[in-house]
């Protein structure tokens, strides 16, 4: 467990960092109001809230984006600096930024990467290349990290991106002694195990004294890597907890605001009934000959390991990917998987909702009318005169049904936040009532307001008899969603869990230990 | 029921338009008939003549093709870079089977179509099979055709077309205006219709702003695209056709030009009545509007220099101006 000890104020030595009275006023709508934040040196500082809290804003002052309005102030160790700063600014402060997408460029090498910054602004005529190497090497083994400087950026694996990106941003705090760190939201996409060597290079980086915010929507990470947490609710701050005196309710109760509802489902007695599909001998990309039988009304679990094949499963049911082998078989018909396609998948009541909202799910830059109403064209509207009221006015109904907020069908898809854009693709498909629902991560990047919605429309579709297949790493979400949980580990179900068996821990527990089995079996073949 | 009405009453007064959006809408407009009013006022013996105003109307027609032309694959995020040469072909062809073979008109035009097709098939080939970029496919098929054009023609205008061409695209006039003006306006309508009211002209959309979207909706984006495509090179082949008809005769090369106004039009129009949007009606403003500057300036004395720089300038400034209108976001293409 992590070293929670808590940072006392010392008066030699200012906070790392301090923003006071920061408000910041949108259109006259207030996207931070009067708030405040101050991360100690030495501390990792956790800064949480739904989306729409604030969160994203308070990073985009800090990160000279944004001017705040008149009245807010930035305290770096003590020294008050303007509002808004400058182009560089932040970087000439000492602050320095992971973002989720890391800003790395894949097809470069990861020396390269490591010097991006620093070949921006620098004036040398002759790059001596050997001895950057040796310097990078040697900054990334000061945090216990070991990639190769000469691969590429795109071969590597995803946590080891996220360190590369991490070592680069304290490598430019270190040229300026002290500093601050802020990593908005690096974990997402990394496993529950490769986050740890994540939080163990964060560790050390706050160890060497700087400060560290670490935004995150995972309370769990939260309260494993922070000290101290500030957290926003509604552009205010809504609460600065000390972690480890803080329980997981109080954090999701501060975070929303309300006490959290628990979705748990009873397990219907499906083992009498006889399966309403079945999925044979589906192979293809990291999925190896599984089959699984579903029941109408039930939620089923889709999970394992990174790289276990679990997250192709729904791909390859769809005809989004190619199958190499497999059958879909309902009361219908039998289909060969292998010549799948999506448009034969819809017609034959499959939906898919893709864990990429921003690429696969949803088009930004249209209205959210052209969105919703997408799977419909052409069927309930005639083709040749596609009545566009009606469309808007079908929008608005699934708008309010869904939740979306503010429920404005003219509004492009990217004025939603990330929770709001998931209930509009749910509405999208749940609207055409499918028989099987594919998902997968449904609630990733979605606030925990927004997740208990998602939760309700599962739960709505599987009431009036739809099977559900759900991927995902969330353990959490699983339990408190799925019926059955099939783990998987090297492309095959390994493990299954059932009703009041399904938990957390338990579902970690199985991914681990068939993934550590798999591999010792495979050394002593090897 | 009384509840849903109030809120689409209270969408739309929210997304009502405002000034700033008459003005982005409208704009365009209001730009070209302020700059007319000014040639108007400074020459109005030569400037503000019917004579004039019918052959603008007239003689841009062609150009207002390939501009649909553009837009159609532009929609579905494909650049169509040899339409131009296309045209070119096309006239050629007609003149080629009408004067020097001496195939009857009818078939001389069905032929050349045909060609126009065909080159859009052989862009789409490459472009959906092998996954290249449009760019480079259409670059590269553009300048083979404008080669096939100077072969087959010998490098040489054919004249000698039968009169019933020209007489159905320039001779004859309605209302003082040549026909082809109106088979150009019926074109941007019929494109206008299937872009706006068709099922498969949002799908034509959605594939173009959201390709991976699109297909997971059951879509089928590459028959889509390539359809696209296959229009295009239609498109092409008739201003091709349209072109042999004003001049009645075709040359290998002068059709080329087409391609940067057609590009500069389609962008610019993109900034105009749907704005973010490429739009026939914007499209077939935007032409007009860029003829009329370009008129006008010689017309006070302005060599026809003037028309690489107005076109050239009016491409990157309308590319720009569309940039502003979607909101800087980076060009995808």
């Amino acid at each position: 467990m992590t070293s929670q000890a808590f940072i006392a104020d010392e008066p030699g030595r200012p906070p790392a960092l301090e923003l006071i009275t920061l408000s910041k006023t949108f259109g006259g709508q207030k996207a931070l109001d009067n708030a405040a934040l101050s991360v100690k040196q030495g501390e990792v500082h956790g800064l949480l809230g739904t989306n729409g809290s604030g969160k994203s804003t308070l990073i985009k002052v800090l990160a000279g984006f944004h001017t705040p309005d008149a009245g807010s102030r930035l305290l770096i160790r003590g020294e008050e600096y303007p509002l808004p700063l400058p182009p560089g600014g932040a970087r000439k402060l000492g602050l320095s930024f992971v973002h989720q997408h890391l800003g790395l460029i894949p097809s470069l090498s990861v020396l390269e990467n490591m010097m991006l910054g620093r070949l921006a602004d620098d004036q040398r005529l002759l790059v001596n290349w050997p001895a950057e190497r040796r310097r990078c090497v040697a900054a990334m083994a000061r945090y216990g990290v070991e990639i190769d400087p000469r691969a590429t950026v795109s071969d590597l694996q995803p946590v080891e991106r996220a360190l590369l990106a991490i070592v680069r941003a304290v490598e430019e705090l270190n040229e300026a002694e002290g500093g601050v760190l802020v990593l908005d939201e690096p974990t997402p996409f990394l496993p529950r195990r490769d986050v740890e060597r994540l939080f163990s290079v964060v560790r050390r980086v706050a160890a060497e004294g700087a400060g560290v915010i670490f935004v995150s929507h995972d309370v769990d990470e939260v309260m494993e890597i922070t000290n101290r947490c500030t957290i926003l609710r509604d552009g205010r701050v809504g609460g600065v907890l000390t972690t480890s005196e803080t329980s997981k309710a109080e954090f999701v109760e501060r975070i929303i605001g309300r006490k959290l509802e628990r979705h748990m489902r009873g397990a219907p007695g499906n083992e009498a009934t006889l399966p309403a599909a079945r999925v044979i001998g589906l192979s293809g990309e990291g999925v190896d000959a599984v089959s699984i039988d579903l029941h109408r009304g039930e939620v089923i679990g889709l999970t394992g390991l990174v790289g276990s094949g679990y997250a192709n499963v729904p791909y390859l049911l769809f005809g989004a990917k190619k199958a190499d082998a497999g059958r879909f078989q309902d009361a219908k018909a039998s289909s060969d998987l292998t010549t799948m396609t999506p448009a034969n998948a819809i017609r034959r009541g499959i939906a898919l909702i893709p864990g990429d909202r921003a690429n696969a799910a949803a088009i930004g830059t249209l209205p959210i009318t052209d969105n919703v109403t997408m799977p419909l064209l052409g069927n309930i509207f005639p083709a040749y005169c596609v009545a566009r009221n009606a469309m808007t006015r079908l929008a608005l109904d699934l708008g309010r049904r869904f939740e979306v907020m503010p429920n404005n069908p003219l509004l492009p898809m990217n004025a939603l936040s990330g929770g709001n854009q998931q209930k509009v693709v749910l509405a999208k498909w749940l609207q055409t009532k499918p028989s099987l629902v594919l998902l997968d991560e449904p609630t990733q990047g979605v606030d925990v307001g927004a997740r208990a919605a998602v939760f309700s429309q599962i739960q709505a579709a599987t009431d009036e008899g739809a099977m559900v297949l759900c991927a995902s790493s969330d353990y959490e979400q699983l339990e408190q969603i799925a019926d059955r949980v099939l783990i998987f580990a090297h492309g095959q179900i390994v493990a299954e869990l059932k009703g009041a068996a399904i938990s957390k821990t338990a579902i970690a527990e199985l991914c681990y230990a068939h993934s550590e089995a798999f591999t010792t079996d495979m050394e002593i073949v090897l | 029921m009384s509840a849903s009405l109030k809120t689409g009453v209270a969408v739309r007064r929210e997304t009502g338009i405002t000034p700033v959006h008459w003005a982005e809408r409208y704009g365009l407009i209001v730009v070209w008939a302020a700059m007319f009013a000014v040639f108007c006022a400074l020459r109005p013996n030569t400037f503000a003549t019917w004579a004039n105003f019918s052959t603008i109307l007239g003689s841009q027609a062609v150009l207002v093709v390939v501009a649909l032309g553009v837009i159609v694959s532009l929609t579905a995020n494909d650049f169509d870079l040899s339409i131009a040469n296309t045209l070119t072909l096309s006239s050629v062809i007609v003149a080629i089977l009408n004067v020097n073979v001496g195939l009857p008109l009818g078939i001389a035009v069905a032929m050349a179509m045909a060609a126009g097709a065909l080159i859009g098939f052989i862009n789409g080939f490459f472009i959906i099979v092998f996954r290249i970029h449009s760019l480079i496919v259409t670059l590269g098929v553009g300048t083979a055709i404008h080669g096939i054009g100077l072969w087959i023609s010998d490098s040489q205008t054919v004249s000698g077309i039968n009169p019933v061409l020209s007489n159905y695209v320039i001779v004859r006039r309605l209302f003082g205006v040549p026909y082809i003006f109106y088979y150009a306006i019926l074109l941007a309508a019929i494109v206008w219709y299937v872009f706006e009211f068709t099922a498969l002209g949002r799908r034509v959309l959605f594939v173009g702003r959201g390709r991976e979207v699109a297909r997971l909706s059951g879509i089928h984006t590459d028959r889509l695209r390539w359809m696209c495509l296959v229009c295009s090179g239609v498109f092409g082949s008739l201003a091709g056709v349209l072109y042999a008809g004003t001049q009645g005769a075709a040359d290998p090369v002068s059709g080329d030009s087409y391609l940067l106004p057609a590009l500069a039009a389609a962008f610019l129009g993109s900034t105009s009545i749907l704005p973010g949007r490429f739009n026939p009606w914007g499209t077939t403003i935007a032409v007009y509007f860029l003829v009329t500057g370009i008129t006008g300036l010689i017309f006070l004395g302005f060599g026809s220099f003037i028309q690489d720089m107005f076109y050239g300038g009016a491409l990157v400034l309308a590319v720009t101006l569309s940039q502003l209108v979607r909101g800087r976001q980076e060009q995808t293409f």
